[in-house]
Formats: structure tokens, sequence, C-alpha cells
């Protein structure tokens, strides 16, 4: 037995994680969440700015980080929409235009049809440059977008009046997988400008603990992976209930696969010991 | 004794050799059937002002939408993309290397695109001959030339002299932009990094040892609070100290020295374990993304947010 677990093939591994993570997901098995002091204060970040306040949400991620980062914006570009704030949406991932795209389509135009392009709302799509693109927007914004994402010329949108560098805006959402993100927002718009720029994010589990040192100085708030997610969605839950049925499943993504990543946190453990266990019992065999 | 052993594993074996692909028959025949009893995968549109726009299959079951061919086939081909990446994790084939070809040959392509519309046609181009991409490339734009327009040849040259490198010859003429890049760059994350990772947190390290914090009302001291706040910085100051005197070469790890040294690496081990559990959590959650994506958008296995009616979706 212990020879043949020692010598276990890893796919066997792999398919027990599959199954924990499908089995609860099969059964809609969700686990209650209760929200955390930085979760808190992200939250309070979006909802304590007055109606109308500008944001620029700056979507630094692409589809491979979609399980993670999918419900964290939405549940931002939601608090966004419930407060009435003004969204100005960019990307410094290429693929993030897309993702923008999608948000607007499967969320604002969806849910809250009263939003007007232009108006209340606008993308300027992704710009190529990284940390670079940052250092340009806290000089002139319109020297670098010229249009929006649709051609336009910036200085026929009207949510673009008054809006010439990022210190304009009042806070800066990040919702980050990687470089470029919310390290570079952090290293050259709060740093540089650190009583003006406000920035909150929300991240991967990968680079969740490499921001924590940013705390409160120069990041304000902070999701980090699907925990926090579930813990803002919660929130938002509470304070602005959702009007019909079809939204609740919608918003509550992080918060269903709280119960999968549970399943599959616990098999990581028991293997984790057993794996242990059964190094020492081969050492014990051995001597 | 040891033939008829041997003559039964390789029995064994030639059974087993079926079972997968008897396995993935029986899935792709369940698949088929889902898809054409119930339509699995489908996805309904409806139109609207800014062209159509995914919709639930209750506005289909209302007569206000119809399927999409071109988002289901989209559907279809990422579910068995995912599926042949996934198969990745049993053993190496070339499914699994056919959507990772695919992949590569996709983000490349996308790349180029999207840095053509968004960058050299508004921001090189617009700005050089404006009347011309505003009457042709891009209505948007403004057919004014800006004051300094001049300027923005010298990137156009750089750009050139970039591409040079592609030339049979005279491949050194692109080291010289690459030169100004590497500079820039260096340049400019150099300072990021010296105010934000370097001075900024020095700042954050120094803060009172002993803090006191007053409660909401404004009456008196919350020592509950106050005494959290106090551990939290007393915890910052060694765990800070500690693994600075680690990575300190000049003295021997000895004495006391020694023993900063030792909870310095306790302090380091406690967060890379943070920082894997973070990565798990992470990947987990991307696991658990995919999955949802084929149980939900794909097989109509779950209906998580209630966008079909409870009939369409189930096993059977």
């Amino acid at each position: 037995m212990l020879e043949k677990l020692q010598h276990l093939d890893r796919r066997w591994v792999f398919l027990m994680m599959l199954l924990a993570v499908a089995v609860p997901m099969l059964a809609d098995w969700q686990v209650p969440e209760k929200s955390t002091l930085l979760v808190r204060q992200t939250f309070e970040a979006i909802d304590r700015l007055p109606e109308g306040s500008k944001i620029l949400l700056s979507w630094d991620w692409d589809p491979s980080a979609e399980g993670e980062l999918g419900p964290m914006a939405n549940a931002f570009v939601r608090h966004c929409c419930q407060k009435k704030h003004k969204m100005v949406f960019i990307a410094l991932w290429p693929v993030g235009q897309q993702l923008i795209d999608d948000t607007i389509e499967k969320l604002i135009q969806a849910d809250y049809p009263h939003l007007v392009y232009g108006r209340d709302y606008v993308n300027l799509g992704f710009k190529p440059g990284n940390e670079g693109v940052i250092k340009v927007l806290l000089t002139d914004l319109r020297q670098l977008y010229t249009t929006d994402a649709r051609g336009t010329n910036i200085e026929k949108i009207p949510v673009m009046r008054g809006l010439n560098t990022v210190r304009d805006f009042d806070l800066v959402v990040s919702v980050s997988a990687g470089y470029p993100g919310i390290k570079e927002w952090v290293q050259y718009a709060s740093a540089a400008y650190p009583n003006q720029v406000r920035l909150i994010t929300g991240t991967t589990g990968v680079s969740a603990p490499l921001l924590y040192p940013y705390i409160p100085d120069q990041l304000q708030g902070m999701l980090g992976a699907i925990k926090g997610a579930a813990e803002y969605e919660q929130l938002l839950l509470e304070k602005y209930p959702p009007t019909h049925g079809e939204e609740v499943g919608k918003y509550q993504e992080a918060l269903r696969r709280m119960g999968p990543q549970l399943a599959a946190h616990l098999l990581m453990i028991g293997l984790i010991v057993l794996g242990n266990i059964l190094y020492f019992a081969s050492r014990r065999k051995q001597s | 004794m040891a033939s008829g052993q041997l003559l039964v594993s390789e029995k064994t074996a030639g059974k087993s050799r079926w079972v997968g692909p008897a396995l993935l028959l029986a899935a792709g025949v369940y698949v088929a059937w889902r898809a054409a009893v119930f339509g699995c995968g489908t996805v309904y549109v409806a139109p609207a002002d800014e062209g159509p726009t995914s919709v639930s299959a209750w506005e289909a079951v209302a007569g206000v939408a119809q399927p999409s061919l071109g988002r289901t086939i989209g559907v279809w081909v990422a579910a068995l993309l995912t599926l042949a990446i996934f198969s990745f994790l049993y053993k190496d084939n070339p499914l699994y290397k056919l959507a990772e070809a695919v992949f590569v040959g996709v983000s490349a392509g996308y790349w180029m695109v999207v840095a053509f519309w968004t960058t050299l046609v508004p921001n090189l181009l617009g700005k050089l001959f404006p009347a011309w991409v505003s009457a042709g490339l891009m209505p948007g734009l403004s057919p004014e030339r800006e004051d300094a327009w001049y300027w923005y040849f010298v990137p156009l040259v750089l750009g050139l002299m970039l591409l040079w490198r592609l030339a049979p010859r005279g491949a050194w003429i692109a080291a010289w932009p690459l030169a100004f890049i590497m500079g820039a760059t260096a340049g400019v994350r150099l300072v990021g990094f010296l105010q934000a990772d370097f001075l900024n947190q020095i700042g954050a390290t120094i803060r009172p040892a002993v803090v006191l914090l007053h409660q909401a009302d404004g009456q008196g001291v919350d020592w509950t609070a106050s005494l959290g706040a106090t551990v939290q910085a007393l915890l910052l100051l060694v765990g800070v100290l500690c693994c600075l005197t680690y990575f300190f070469f000049s003295v021997e790890h000895r004495g006391l020295v020694g023993r900063a040294s030792r909870l310095g690496v306790w302090v380091l081990m406690i967060t890379f374990g943070a920082a894997f559990g973070y990565t798990v959590m992470g990947r987990i959650a991307l696991l658990a993304g995919r999955l949802e994506f084929l149980l939900n958008d794909w097989l109509w296995l779950i209906d998580p947010a209630g966008l079909r009616p409870p009939d369409w979706t189930g096993w059977w």
C-alpha cells in the first residue's frame, strides 16, 4: 500500500482535483462569506464617493484570468452603476478592450439600460506602452487618447469634459493580472502624486501578496483573488440587492465558486498531509 | 507460470487500450445528443441600438431573441479548445499541440492588428497626415495638424530603423533605436522603483511602535483596537529588521545577529507560504471558471444565474 501510494500516477491527483471542483459546482454547494477589513475599505472607497464621481477603470487583464478577475470586474462596475458614477474604461492589456466591450454589453446595457454611452461611460480602449501609458496619462490624457475605442473624437464625448489627466479622476480602479497592472499604477501614478491619485485594485492570487506593502499609503484598497471578490459581492448584494431574480445569480459568480474552492483546498491539505506521512513512513521503514 | 502471468497482463492491456477511446466516444455521443435535443451551447441575441446583444434563453422563449450562429460556434470552439488544452494533463497529444499553435498564432496576429489600429494610425499617421487619416482611415480624428507635428517624424524614423534588422545588410542600424528604448525604459523604471518600492517603503516602516486608537465616539481609548494595532506595528518592525539582518552578510551570523537572522528566515518562510496559498487559490479559481463555462455555457448541466427555463438544464 505504502509503495503503491508513493508511486501513485499524478493523473489520479488531477482527476481528484477535477472532481473536487466539479462536484460542488454541480451540487451548487455554497459557503457563507463575511467581509474582512481590507475588502470593506475597498468597498468604501467607491461607496463613499458622491454620486456622479468620475472613476477611471483600467482593465489590465485578459481572458486567462477570467475565473479570478471577471467577478471582481463585474462587481466594481455594478457598484459604480448603482452609485451613478461616471466611468471611463481603459486597458493596458490588448484583450482588455474586448473585455470592456463584454462588460458593457452584458452588464451595463443589460441591467442599466438608462445609462448612455458617452454621457455616463466611455471605452477609450487599449494603448500599448505599458507604464509609458500611465506616465502620459499623468500629464496629458488627450495626447494619447485622441479617440475612444469606437473612433469618436475625444473632444466630442461629454463624459470626458474636464478630464485631462489621471489626477482629475476621483478614483482609479485597476483590475490587474500582472504586468502592466496595479504595480505600475502604484509606481508611476500613486507614488508620484500621493495625495492626488487614489487607487484601488482587484488582483490575482499570484499578485496579491506582493501588493500588501503598498497598503494603505500607496494603495487604498485591494481585493485579493476569488476570496476578495466573494466578500465584495456579499457586501454589494447586502447594500444593493438585485431587483430581479436573474441578476442574483449573475452577481454571485465569486460567491458560488467558494464552495468548489473550499473542497479543492481541503483536498490540497489532505494531499500535503498524506505526502508528509508517506515521507516519514518511508524514512522509518528505511532506517 | 511466468508466461501465464504475461499472457493475462497482455490481455488486460489489450482491453484497457479501448477504455479511453470508448469513454471519449460515449462522452461525444452524449454531448451530440444534448446538442440535438436541448440545443446546448446555443447563444441567443436580441436586436439593440448598438447591434445585436447576447440575452438569456428566456428572451428566446418570449420570442424576442433568436439563436446566433456565429456566437454559438464561438462557444463550441472555446469549449473544444479548452478540452484540448486539458488533455495535456493526461499526456501530450496532437490536439493539445493544435490548440497551443492556434493560441500562439491568433495572439500574434491580434497583437499586430491592435497595435496598428490603436497606435500607428491615431498616434503616428494621424499626427503626421491628419487630413488623410481622418478622411480615409479614422473619421473621428481631427483633420487639423498640431503645432509641433513634425516631431512625430522622430518616432517614425526610429521605428523604420528598428525594422531594418529584417534587412539582409545593415542590421546594426536597429541597435540605435533599441538602445534608446532600453535607456528610456531603464530610466523610467528606476524612478518608479526608487519612489514606490524604496523610499516610500522606508517611510511606511517608520511608524510608532505603540499605537493608541480612540473609540468611534471620541470618548477615551479603544484598548482592544490599540492592542491589535500595537502588536501589528511591532510585528512589522521586528519582521523587517530580522529579514534585513538575514540579508546582511558583512557580519557573521552568530549570537544575537544569528538569532535575528533565523527569525528573519521564519518570517520569509511564512511569506512564501502565504504567497503559495494565494497561488493555489488563484489556480483553483481559474479551473473553477473554466469548468463553470463548460458545465453552464456549453453543456447546460447547471444554470446558476437562471438564464434558461428549468427543463432545459440537467443531465437528461
